[in-house]
């Protein structure tokens, strides 16, 4: 029998400390609709996601009612398409317009996977798809890019980090009127994961089975308040088993959405990705959590060792309460979207330098960070090469989601709304990386590839 | 199949009947009843039985929500398996 303490403990989670499920993601593979005529191509793919993903907004919502725990997003994630673009040639915008059509037809928060994985170098599609990425993303409101342009195995194709560089500038660019929320959606990724529920990262990996159901977790208030309770002067160890209790409990739960959902919808369940996903709502950051631990702000020294117990005590506890686990899974740390780290943005204690030792322990990467308009296209891409080397050397997947505040200047702030938050345009170092990035070529991969 | 109905919020007279008889409306069985009251809140729990509703869950629990809100009560209706699967292995 369930106990009062536990259904109290429960609703007090949800109601109090913001538990739910962050997404609901369906992987969908394109790869039966390719096709050399583009147009067919794109009836195929709006046939193919209308048809498979018809009901999942509705299971989504019907669970969340039943159960009483919220599920924030119903997504869709497709094979990258310039797979698709490679076979059919021709313009990539009419597939980034099919998406979008795709999205509104099944009524989708996000569709992910307007993407290319060129690690280690560019096949038939990836360079066009690429150069398209800031139209398709100012032309469309729920689809989302990422190209991954670095691995252990591959090393870094650094061709495609001097061309991100410039993309990110433009999709920034072309949404000067809209906060520039076109750089939001586009990820550039070391070591991308192919079962990803999040966005704007998330595509269905060439490996993946036809049609999937990926779960996000989420919980960084349940987290933080939990150490809340904890007495100032318990060891770190004891901090880290009160992570891996509660980080249980909020993998179960995802666990259990999933597996419904894959029943209700008679598609395999894929993985849990146990993340804490923080949001702009006060008390739901992973900020926060830092600091509980310890810290007067985040930022400061001490933070790199408590995210990267976080981390790990947050997978310790999740491994075991799911069957499968995948995706990012750790902690994220984007700025806009978590009030502790624009809190500790604004504050000046919080640095892009901190945060990208802090990408080294986290588990993906410098995450929806505003940067001053005027950054050039190297320097971003130099920002791009060095996360790509931390994820490339460590084994662990790295990102970049930067967004150039077009006409803006650091004191100044971009609000996207919604989950996407807002946040303080952040110093960066302007020292030039030109010559560097200009060589173009490859980083050979490191000797942490040869593990055979 | 059970679930957990909860209301939290300010004791007044009726609460247990009004509560009871809109699950006798969607044809779900109290299996259990639990409450208490500290101070002036009320907290109850119910074990109710769901296999013979009269409605989709869904529906049953946007309703007592609903209701809830009316008398300024926080209903909650809960598949039972949400608690079996966060605190039981």
């Amino acid at each position: 029998m369930i106990n009062v303490n536990e259904i109290m403990e429960t609703i007090k989670m949800i109601d109090e400390e913001y538990l739910d499920v962050r997404t609901i993601t369906m992987g969908i593979s394109l790869i039966d609709c390719a096709d050399a005529d583009i147009d067919k191509s794109c009836a195929k793919i709006y046939e193919k996601i209308t048809r498979v993903a018809k009901d999942l907004v509705k299971t989504g919502e019907d669970i969340e009612k039943e159960y009483g725990i919220p599920i924030i997003n119903k997504r869709i994630a497709v094979t990258p398409i310039a797979m698709l673009l490679g076979v059919s040639g021709g313009d990539p915008l009419k597939y980034a317009q099919t998406l979008e059509k795709c999205a509104q037809a099944v009524g989708v928060n996000f569709i992910g996977g307007f993407s290319a994985l060129v690690q280690k170098g560019f096949s038939a599609g990836d360079e066009a798809l690429i150069q398209a990425i800031p139209q398709a993303l100012a032309q469309t409101d729920h689809v989302c890019a990422s190209v991954n342009v670095g691995s252990t195995k591959a090393g870094i194709n650094m061709d495609a980090v001097k061309l991100l560089g410039e993309k990110v500038k433009e999709a920034a660019e072309l949404t000067k009127d809209r906060d520039c929320i076109g750089a939001a959606k586009l990820v550039v990724f070391c070591n991308a994961p192919e079962d990803n529920p999040f966005m704007a990262g998330a595509f269905h990996g060439v490996g993946e089975a036809d049609c999937v159901i990926n779960v996000g977790v989420s919980g960084p208030g349940v987290v933080r308040s939990a150490l809340a309770k904890a007495p100032k002067d318990l060891p770190m160890n004891e901090l880290a088993d009160l992570i891996k209790r509660t980080a249980f409990k909020i993998t179960r739960m995802g666990q259990m959405v999933g597996t419904i959902a894959s029943k209700r919808l008679n598609v395999p369940f894929g993985i849990v990705d146990l993340s804490l996903a923080p949001t702009p709502a006060i008390g739901d950051s992973v900020a926060y959590i830092l600091e509980e631990m310890g810290l007067e702000t985040c930022g400061a020294y001490g933070t790199t060792a408590c995210l990267a117990m976080l981390n790990d005590a947050v997978k310790k506890g999740g491994v075991m309460a799911s069957s499968n686990v995948g995706g990012l899974s750790g902690a994220f740390i984007p700025v806009s979207e978590d009030a502790g780290m624009i809190h500790a943005a604004q504050e000046g204690v919080l640095t892009l330098e901190k945060l990208e030792a802090m990408t080294a322990v986290c588990s993906v990467g410098l995450d929806m960070v505003v940067i001053p308009g005027d950054t050039s296209a190297e320097i971003i891409s130099g920002i791009i090469a060095d996360e790509a080397a931390i994820g490339m050397v460590n084994s662990k997947t790295t990102a970049v989601r930067a967004i150039p505040a077009i006409g803006k200047q650091v004191g100044d702030e971009l609000s996207f709304g919604g989950l996407l938050g807002s946040g303080p345009v952040m110093r960066v170092n302007t020292a030039s990386c030109t010559v560097m990035i200009q060589r173009g070529g490859k980083i050979p991969a490191p000797m942490q590839a040869l593990k055979n | 199949m059970k679930a957990v109905v909860s209301v939290l919020g300010k004791d007044m007279v009726g609460i247990l009947s009004d509560v009871s008889n809109e699950c006798a409306k969607a044809n779900a069985n109290v299996l259990e009843v639990t409450q208490t009251i500290i101070q002036d809140m009320f907290a109850m729990f119910m074990m109710i039985d769901i296999t013979k509703l009269n409605l989709p869950l869904s529906e049953f629990s946007v309703h007592m929500e609903e209701t809830g809100k009316k008398k300024n009560l926080v209903i909650h209706v809960m598949h039972e398996d949400i608690f079996q699967s966060m605190h039981r292995i």
